[in-house]
């Protein structure tokens, strides 16, 4: 009996110090801070309000989003996003109807070109939504993907 | 196994086109798999940076909803033939990887 108690409060210290250890790490290895709760943010609004602590999007026609009308498969669909808006810090890649809307978030330093190609998935045929923000201002274009089978898997 | 990285950073008119392939899994968290059921953990780069001659022209927060295997292309001034290009990135496992480029 004894043994087993001793088994027990090791195997105990034991979870508890990989816990510490995770509880440690974190802090390393996001260099400056990964936004958790926007990338975690369920719908659009809430999103939105995570990302940029609630100020509203203006509706630009100078944003330009490239992506296919019609995906075929969702786990990759081509998206670039570049607009004519100057002082461009951040470009943000969000899918409307995913779980968690927010894909990615580029900050882009001055000698960067307001101009960004990747792959994102959509969960089914949704509006993409690039948030652009120039001189302090946020500023924001859609696009909808049709979408016939979905890249969230499940 | 796969190559882990295809970059290429190209120099044109004083405006450098960077494309990058990065070999990673992507995964959501929310895939089951098939054969036991059980869920496959959350496994998806977070932060992306890249530097020109090591000052940084971009910082990128990336979700799990970018997707397998991801590509990225940004363009960005200033950088001439010769110079390097490094991409960095750190996924939510605590794992990173780098590579470095010449602009050509």
């Amino acid at each position: 009996m004894k043994r087993r108690t001793l088994l027990k409060g090791s195997m105990s210290a034991g979870v508890a110090g990989v816990a510490a250890c995770a509880g440690l790490l974190t802090p390393q290895m996001v260099l400056a801070a990964w936004p958790k709760a926007a990338f975690e943010a369920k719908g659009m609004d809430n999103a939105v309000k995570t990302l940029f602590g609630g100020a509203a999007l203006t509706n630009s026609g100078d944003i330009t989003i490239k992506a296919p009308p019609i995906a075929e498969n969702g786990a990759v669909v081509n998206v670039a996003v570049s607009t004519k808006l100057n002082n461009v810090s951040t470009i943000s890649i969000l899918v409307e109807k995913n779980g968690s809307p927010l894909a990615s978030s580029f900050n882009l330093a001055a000698v960067t070109e307001p101009f960004i190609k990747t792959r994102v998935k959509v969960s089914k045929t949704s509006n993409i939504v690039a948030a652009v923000k120039s001189g302090g201002k946020l500023f924001s274009a859609s696009r909808e993907v049709k979408v016939t089978i979905g890249g969230c898997g499940g | 196994m796969a190559k882990k990285w295809k970059v290429r950073a190209q120099a044109k008119g004083g405006i450098t086109t960077m494309k990058a392939l990065i070999t990673h899994p992507m995964e959501t968290g929310l895939r089951k798999n098939k054969k036991t059921g059980k869920k496959i953990p959350a496994h998806f780069i977070q932060k992306l940076t890249v530097e020109h001659n090591g000052k940084s022209v971009l910082d990128a927060d990336w979700g799990p909803a970018v997707s397998a295997n991801p590509y990225l292309s940004i363009k960005f001034k200033g950088a001439a033939s010769g110079d390097s290009v490094k991409i960095t990135w750190n996924d939510n496992t605590g794992k990173s990887d780098s590579h470095t480029v010449k602009v050509r």
